[in-house]
């Protein structure tokens, strides 16, 4: 009997999620047992024509790490979702956007006019910018199309899991893949992997009191008592309002949680669940002393959604107001 | 397409404001209609998610309305609206969407004339302010309905 066939790939993202996968050590090997690698870019010379070739559904489990970006990317997202009997958005990029996602926050041609003309280290001829497509004398080439948005995986396909995390942890990973190399029955398709039901704060170990906030503070200006809530002392921690699963890990190494694992469950947008909870804990009634505190908030936007800019309700910046 | 009629979602918290909105009526006071009431307990209960959620579902405009500072039936519910409205405003900018798309208001439950000029005035506003753009796509992005943890 033929073995199982896997598909790792990258779309937007950093090769994080890649490294990742390796960090599940010497479980790796099961893998490679279990499982037959029959596509990943960043480990093993595969062409995109090879994909092509196999036959529909003949990938039994495609890991799909970063989000969509380009036009390449959403053409590798529709060509391995038609392969594939399980397609899991792999990382927060491909679940939630993540850190390219922040790119929502200006515009497409923003982006191009800053790192074609406007960045101080760049030397261009004024207007000359790469085009979709261009005649040179050999021929026509084409290069992928710059979206005017980042997108989900979800935003793009049908997707069947998300396992959220930038990167997923090892451990949650290695018993995500244990889950599948045993043949146990998986949840109902659209749940998430590897992470936990409940918010970041329910594994984090330190002392919580009743908040009362009269100022922000940021992570170098003062010295975090060790055991103590961040949020308590007045550091912006994403914990209340972040999945659990991760282990409170930035959290251990006394950095405030980031949201990497995305909103918790039954919450549709990470952002403005933090604006409530941040909202509640400010101890003030006088608008201006209101204003004050939050003013201490540098990006509130950039970080309350930091990971999750794509997947939000209101998805990216607008033109017009 | 005939002229632009805004569409606004107004949170009227119970004890006052959705009773100054009550009176309004039975004083029978001219008001804008454009103000799609949705009767909650206390402003602040008001979800910051909630007001998204109107935004994404195509409200032109948001009127959260609770009672007086010192006047909440729950003691500080306004107050934790006030801080919540203030800090979602920073984000509505963030996104591009004109702050005042987002209005807090404070209605006692004898003002309904405060009410049926709040409704009128907000209207004129956000009707100055356009339509309300979408982003190119809003759908319900994770599509993750039912969510268990292996």
């Amino acid at each position: 009997m033929s073995k199982p066939k896997l598909a790792l790939y990258w779309a937007a993202s950093c090769g994080g999620c890649e490294i990742a996968v390796l960090d599940v050590e010497e479980k790796i090997l099961d893998v490679a047992a279990f499982f037959d690698l029959v596509f990943w870019p960043c480990a093993m010379d595969f062409k995109y024509k090879d994909v092509e070739a196999m036959p529909d559904g003949g990938i039994d489990l495609c890991l799909f790490n970063g989000a969509i970006r380009t036009s390449e990317n959403e053409s590798m997202a529709r060509l391995l979702r038609r392969k594939s009997k399980l397609l899991v958005a792999f990382g927060s990029c491909a679940s939630d956007g993540c850190i390219p996602g922040l790119a929502n926050l200006t515009s497409r041609e923003a982006i191009l006019q800053w790192v074609y003309h406007g960045s101080p280290s760049t030397v261009g001829a004024e207007g000359v910018r790469p085009q979709t497509r261009v005649n040179v004398p050999e021929g026509e080439l084409e290069i992928p199309e710059f979206y005017e948005s980042v997108k989900t995986l979800a935003q793009v396909v049908n997707v069947d899991y998300f396992i959220p995390g930038c990167p997923p942890q090892p451990p949650q990973i290695a018993a995500v893949l244990a889950v599948i190399m045993e043949g146990k029955p998986l949840p109902p398709p659209g749940s998430m992997l590897g992470a936990g039901e409940k918010s970041c704060c329910d594994e984090c170990g330190r002392v919580r009191h009743e908040k009362r906030l009269k100022r922000f503070h940021r992570p170098w200006e003062i010295e975090a008592k060790p055991d103590e809530c961040l949020l308590d002392q007045g550091i912006v921690c994403m914990g209340p309002a972040t999945r659990s699963g991760c282990g409170a890990l930035c959290v251990k190494a006394n950095m405030p949680c980031r949201g990497c694992y995305g909103p918790p469950p039954r919450v549709a947008d990470q952002g403005s669940k933090m604006v409530s909870a941040l909202a509640s804990v400010i101890d003030s009634q006088d608008p201006g002393e209101i204003q004050w505190i939050l003013d201490q908030i540098p990006d509130p936007a950039g970080t309350f959604y930091r990971f999750t800019v794509p997947a939000s309700m209101l998805h990216s910046k607008r033109n017009g107001g | 397409m005939g002229e632009f009629e805004p569409r606004i979602v107004g949170f009227l918290c119970n004890w006052c404001a959705y009773s100054g909105a009550d009176l309004a009526g039975v004083s029978r006071l001219k008001s804008a209609p454009n103000l799609r009431i949705v009767r909650i307990m206390c402003s602040g209960r008001v979800d910051a998610e909630l007001i998204l959620k109107a935004f994404q579902l195509g409200a032109d405009g948001v009127l959260v309305a609770g009672c007086h500072p010192g006047d909440c039936h729950y003691q500080e519910g306004n107050f934790k609206a006030l801080r919540r409205v203030l800090l979602l405003k920073r984000i509505l900018r963030d996104f591009g969407i004109d702050e005042r798309r987002l209005r807090l208001e404070w209605i006692s439950a004898s003002e309904g004339e405060k009410f049926a000029r709040v409704s009128s005035e907000f209207t004129e506003e956000v009707r100055k302010l356009g339509p309300m753009t979408l982003a190119t796509f809003l759908v319900e992005a994770r599509g993750c309905e039912q969510e268990v943890a292996v």
